[in-house]
């Protein structure tokens, strides 16, 4: 996968920070930022919300074949993340135990590095999540 | 709107065809199309074609215009159609639309994908823009790992086992090992998918549909002049679409596809059908769970029923719904734009009493179910004799 310089740039605030926005009108959380509310639409305003990377595993899966640029990773768990506030979003666990992980175990964001283009590449951070224990 | 019908239907052999180009499979596709509909070239009025990826997975883009050329078709308008894996049941909408409008009479849809021009990684990089980019693959996610979060939820919910995941594997290759087109015609056991190679837990490699090239086609008439080109023309009844969120973790349930739900709420209704008046169903089984959550989405079977009902073989020959006769994008193969023609292509010859070896008895009426990405596509079609 490509990721341009810009690109990795415009998206620091969500990728870094767990930045997304909330719908004034309906009270919705979502992950990442949205201009427009899509359950309002046109009757919705929507405003920052930075997420508290506190949430619980909603479902999980242990890759055992990666896609390119996740090679140096496998065995990874990948998860959907049920965040406090309410939005869900997709990210790794880490150190923890596939074996012993359950729908439901209590998880807090960590920043890590996602992924590297190639040897002189970009470097790219995120959100990844841990176990609470 | 006008009654439309298929007149004539088509595909190439499905599988790693190595010494088979794109525009070989495109073309070779469309030419037994027509032969099979009895028209020339000169009676066509448009062309629709589905491929996904052609432009990563072959550089080509402008594929309408190359088909035109290569199938000697010039001036002939043919427009390309995308929706991920379900683009070619939605070039197959298109061109019922067209008919339908009144717009055109013969049309000629197709669907294509040729994907082993590169290498598994490449492959699969691409395959991934079917879902979030920014937000999934990114971040580490695969389409096996999207389809095992669905898969633990399912098995959370209702305790669907690997077993039962299993059995839908085991049933399309026995049904594929009877089609002289699928890429794999060779049965399987239990015991082979259970022990095959993890690739995102709870999914293993025979969980999977394969990566494979292939093409096919279909030709469209109104109903009321088609018996002037073929003695079995098969109507298609109705066809509906709906869309989903592009990532998985915005849906409220993982464990079913409210697109295909909606879709196929809009196609019975429309039909005046019901699930159980279905004999025959081609369903999207790019993973075996996809087939679980198909069944039950589509009304065959309760939310949470279709893993006993798999596993029980109430989807196979003598089963309530003979599902994925061809051997589904398992066993057939999964040529991703390809995939929602041939399963009309499939539902064609089951129609007509021409699917040698893996016949349905006495089929009357049938079904398609195509999705896109994880879900944010689904199209489902309603078929049945038009004589």
């Amino acid at each position: 996968m490509r990721q341009s310089i810009p690109l990795t740039w415009r998206r620091i605030p969500e990728r870094y920070r767990l930045q997304g926005s909330k719908c004034v009108t309906c009270k919705t959380p979502y992950f990442p930022t949205r201009n427009v509310c899509p359950a309002c639409r046109r009757k919705g305003k929507m405003e920052g919300l930075r997420f508290s990377g506190k949430g619980k595993v909603f479902s999980f899966t242990e890759i055992t074949v990666p896609p390119a640029g996740f090679e140096d990773q496998v065995p990874y768990i990948l998860a959907i993340i049920e965040l406090e506030e309410g939005a869900r979003l997709t990210a790794q666990i880490v150190d923890a135990n596939a074996k012993e992980l359950k729908i439901g175990d209590p998880v807090q964001s960590v920043f890590r590095v996602i992924q590297k283009d190639a040897d002189e590449g970009l470097i790219h951070y995120g959100f990844k999540f841990r176990l609470v224990k | 709107m006008r009654r439309v019908a298929i007149i004539g239907a088509a595909m190439t052999k499905f599988g790693e065809l190595w010494e088979r180009g794109f525009r070989d499979l495109v073309v070779e596709a469309g030419i037994k199309a027509l032969e099979n509909a009895n028209v020339h070239g000169a009676d066509l009025q448009a062309g629709y074609i589905g491929t996904m990826a052609s432009g990563r997975l072959v550089g080509q883009e402008h594929i309408g215009a190359l088909i035109a050329d290569y199938m000697g078709l010039n001036p002939l308008p043919i427009t390309r159609v995308e929706g991920a894996c379900a683009s070619g049941a939605l070039a197959l909408r298109q061109g019922y639309m067209d008919v339908a409008s009144g717009m055109h009479d013969i049309v000629v849809v197709g669907g294509v994908e040729k994907m082993t021009d590169l290498d598994i990684a490449q492959v699969s990089d691409i395959l991934g823009g079917a879902g979030d980019q920014e937000w999934e693959l990114f971040l580490g996610a695969t389409f096996p790992g999207l389809y095992a979060l669905m898969a633990r939820r399912h098995m959370y919910e209702y305790g669907t086992t690997e077993e039962m995941l299993a059995a839908a594997a085991v049933k399309n290759h026995k049904h594929g090992a009877k089609n002289k087109f699928a890429q794999y015609q060779k049965e399987i056991s239990m015991e082979e998918v259970l022990n095959s190679k993890r690739i995102a837990d709870p999914l293993k490699v025979f969980d999977c549909s394969p990566i494979t090239d292939g093409a096919a086609a279909v030709v469209l008439a109104p109903l009321d002049i088609a018996k002037k080109y073929t003695e079995k023309p098969v109507e298609i009844v109705t066809t509906a679409q709906a869309s989903d969120t592009i990532a998985l973790h915005n849906r409220k349930t993982l464990t079913g596809l409210r697109a295909t739900q909606v879709a196929a709420k809009k196609a019975f209704e429309r039909a005046q059908l019901k699930p159980s008046d279905i004999q025959v169903a081609e369903v999207h089984d790019c993973f075996t769970i996809a087939e679980i959550m198909a069944i039950e989405d589509l009304g065959f079977f309760p939310k949470g029923q279709g893993g006993p009902a798999t596993l029980e073989g109430k989807t196979g020959f003598g089963g309530d719904v003979v599902v994925n006769t061809s051997g589904g994008l398992k066993s057939c193969g999964h040529p991703v734009g390809a995939t929602g023609v041939k399963q009309a292509v499939e539902i064609t010859w089951q129609l007509r009493g021409e699917a040698t070896g893996r016949q349905v008895k006495d089929a009357e009426i049938g079904l398609t179910h195509n999705v896109g990405g994880s879900g944010a596509t689904a199209v489902v079609n309603i078929y049945r004799k038009g004589w």
